[in-house]
């Protein structure tokens, strides 16, 4: 019980921190919006017939990808450079347990793009907004969240050994972009990305919002983002374990 | 003769500064690395829209990316330093402040060029595109001038830095618009008509559309007047980033400003 008040405390605390930020502004509402505009128009000016929320949603996931990789990849840094790393640490809760949150977090903030940019293909480009499941999509939104963020704390967890976690952060974000299908079909990539698609959350998560709302059979996506979920939640661990045994070894927790 | 030194040295300094003295794990990724994946994308979305070719978004964003040394580049330049607190004493120097400015932008612009011939050279080797030989020189010269145009525009966007809290906002919010009012993605004649009215008032529009003209085997001299546009509009910027450093220096020191982060 106290290990679910802490999630919940965290999590909203980081939310709310997150919210004020000027970088998460840009990332999960600007960019986005941004983004959704230029697919809306290369979409309306190509030759494929189809729906727009096809596009509003892989945008949307975009956005939602740009915030859990920029927040969760500079997680612990940002700790290391506030001072606040060590009394993450040294608090009673294992530290997955303190980190865990913000990684959650960041994902969840994510879901501003995905909101800003179904309303903004609604207003502009008369993207329709009618959802096919409705109660499969409310399942899809959060599972999907759940499984970006947990993929945020193997970034979190994995990028604190890398001193220019930035530069891997810039460097992270179209590939999954491409490789996960965001605007258009995997069957479109070479056979060989496959493997890579299908062990990233992020491709389950947008199949799983657009046979929601499309029309189609999410459960085995949703699933897949819980299995995949708790995949990364126990990589995530270990690489936790490793990063704050090394750190106390070396005495390099305060080295920015 | 202090002028030149100034601009020669200041800007080397300041550009080895801007990468933390060049380290190749941060070049690598940030500018060399994304540029193919954000080729790669829009390619790939291209070909699902069914849009244009390949060839026709490797031209664009190839041109496109000379932008984000430029614009980044600039703005990262004056805001940081004004992060490392350095912003004072430069400002409190004597040197002749279109060599101290400028300066930092020359490295840029030969920056933003190389970038842009690495992701034309990933466009070749990954995608469907190919260019005449003969094209290379030609398309070089425009990939230079809208080097230049942007890295006039990174200059207005350094400017305001002097007095917004967050230049780096800005900046993004400023690579992110060229992306899409420019031509890179979507054909200006399918933007709606107030958007190409703003387009051709942009860096990179024109040096868009001279590079896809050049890249299909037009000539220089058939693309002139578009190099001319672009460089006349960079010319702009640049002056008009000028008369900005000017204004906001003085008024940063009215206000003490100047530190404030």
């Amino acid at each position: 019980m106290s290990l679910l008040r802490l999630l919940y405390a965290g999590w909203k605390f980081h939310l709310k921190s997150l919210t004020l930020s000027g970088f998460f502004l840009l990332t999960s509402v600007f960019q986005p919006l941004i983004f959704a505009s230029i697919a809306y128009l290369m979409f309306n000016a190509g030759a494929r017939p189809g729906s727009l929320l096809y596009v509003a949603i892989g945008a949307g996931m975009m956005g939602i990808w740009s915030s859990t990789l920029f927040g969760s990849g500079g997680a612990i840094q940002w700790q290391r450079w506030q001072g606040t790393l060590e009394y993450c640490i040294a608090v009673p809760p294992a530290f997955i347990w303190v980190i865990l949150p913000l990684t959650l977090a960041t994902a969840t903030i994510g879901l501003y793009s995905l909101t800003t940019t179904l309303l903004w293909g609604w207003l502009l480009f008369d993207v329709p907004l009618h959802v096919v499941h409705p109660g499969w999509f409310v399942l899809a939104l959060p599972a999907t969240v759940l499984a970006l963020g947990l993929l945020g704390l193997v970034l979190a967890a994995t990028f604190v050994l890398y001193r220019q976690a930035n530069a891997l952060s810039n460097l992270l974000e179209y590939p999954i972009w491409v490789v996960t299908g965001l605007l258009f079909s995997l069957s479109l990539l070479p056979g060989w990305t496959r493997p890579l698609s299908y062990v990233l959350a992020p491709t389950w998560g947008v199949q799983a919002i657009r046979e929601a709302a499309l029309g189609g059979s999410p459960g085995f996506d949703i699933a897949m983002c819980f299995v995949l979920g708790a995949v990364y939640l126990v990589i995530g661990h270990f690489c936790l374990r490793y990063f704050e045994r090394l750190a106390r070894e070396r005495a390099t927790l305060a080295l920015a | 003769m202090n002028a030149i030194r100034v601009f020669f040295i200041g800007g080397y300094l300041a550009y080895r500064a801007l990468f933390h003295w060049l380290r190749p794990s941060i070049y690598i990724p940030t500018m060399l690395g994304s540029p193919i994946f954000q080729i790669l994308f829009f390619a790939y979305v291209g070909r699902f829209s069914k849009l244009k070719d390949d060839e026709w978004f490797v031209v664009g964003n190839a041109v496109q990316l000379s932008a984000m040394s430029g614009i980044y580049g600039t703005a990262m330049t004056i805001g940081g330093e004004r992060w490392t607190q350095t912003l004072s004493p430069l400002l409190a120097t004597p040197a002749n402040r279109i060599a101290l400015f400028l300066g930092r932008s020359l490295p840029l612009i030969a920056n933003g060029f190389i970038v842009s011939a690495f992701s034309f050279g990933a466009g070749w080797l990954l995608l469907d595109f190919h260019v005449p030989l003969g094209s290379i020189p030609a398309l070089a010269l425009v990939v230079l001038v809208s080097a230049f145009a942007c890295t006039s525009l990174g200059l207005v966007t350094g400017a305001v830095g002097l007095r917004a809290r967050d230049v780096f906002f800005l900046a993004n919010l400023v690579v992110f618009l060229l992306l899409l009012f420019c031509g890179v993605n979507v054909p200006l004649e399918s933007l709606p008509s107030w958007m190409e009215t703003v387009a051709r008032g942009l860096p990179l529009t024109h040096g868009i559309a001279a590079a896809r003209e050049v890249s299909a085997g037009a000539s220089l001299g058939q693309v002139s007047g578009l190099v001319w546009t672009e460089a006349g509009i960079g010319a702009v910027y640049a002056l008009f980033a000028y008369g900005l450093f000017r204004f906001f220096e003085f008024d940063g020191r009215r206000r003490a400003t100047l530190e404030t982060i």
